[in-house]
């Protein structure tokens, strides 16, 4: 499994793949689905650390999962986007709909 | 300066599996034109989202074959991506930001979209029931 979860006082800390396209977003999809269920999830970080391709199918896992952690009240946050990540967020307006890590000045 | 010219194509299964095989095949190939960090994300990006679409959509993941047609001729770079599978109704349409037959699945609706944002030129030709062909250009070094 390349992704991993960590969880921490009601805050889901999600390690994105390497690659998330929609092979490895669906893997992604149940298993953060399974853990939103099972525990009380009160916030939800993306962490893109590792992740150097993302494509649509990235898009639709990411609104997702902010659906399902929002519906309980929750908040959803997005770290450490490369330059490729930050551009599809911008050009699919994720970025309006979450909060995303400001760059490093 | 001699101008390059080569073409490669490829056949594979309708897979999940495969879409990280055939974007970093054409990435690989696009190689000899020396692309941009950013030229090479954005032909990996577009080639994802035609595959993505032949599995999930041509196909509904049930599986065929997918086919790759990649030339090079000069600056410019060509991808074709065909698939037989069961075509699109409205190819005006499906073009549209945000437009999805499968919101169930949770498709953003951004596949032509990206492919647009991220190509020059994208030809979409498709008939019910025959499948879909997806060419794309791009000018590698525009600065």
């Amino acid at each position: 499994m390349e992704h991993r979860f960590e969880r921490e006082y009601g805050c889901l800390i999600v390690k994105m793949p390497k690659e998330l396209d929609h092979h490895q977003a669906e893997v992604l999809k149940e298993e953060a689905d399974s853990l939103i269920l099972k525990y009380p999830v009160r916030s939800l970080v993306f962490d893109f650390s590792d992740t150097c391709f993302m494509d649509s199918s990235g898009i639709g896992v990411v609104i997702g999962r902010c659906k399902n952690v929002r519906f309980s009240g929750g908040y959803v946050k997005a770290v450490h986007l490369n330059q490729q990540i930050r551009r599809i967020f911008r050009l699919s307006g994720l970025q309006k709909i979450m909060e995303v890590e400001q760059e490093a000045e | 300066m001699e101008q390059i010219r080569n073409e490669m194509k490829m056949e594979f299964l309708a897979l999940s599996s495969n879409e990280g095989f055939a974007r970093v095949t054409v990435g690989a190939f696009v190689a000899e034109l020396n692309p941009t960090v950013d030229e090479l994300a954005d032909i990996k990006t577009a080639v994802s989202e035609a595959v993505t679409n032949c599995i999930i959509h041509g196909y509904e993941q049930k599986g065929g074959s997918i086919w790759i047609q990649c030339s090079i001729e000069g600056q410019q770079v060509e991808i074709s991506v065909v698939d037989t599978g069961k075509g699109i109704r409205d190819v005006e349409q499906a073009r549209e930001p945000l437009f999805t037959t499968k919101p169930e699945l949770e498709r953003s609706g951004m596949g032509f979209a990206f492919m647009e944002a991220f190509m020059d030129e994208v030809e979409v030709v498709s008939e019910l029931g025959k499948g879909t062909c997806v060419t794309m250009r791009k000018i590698i070094g525009k600065g």
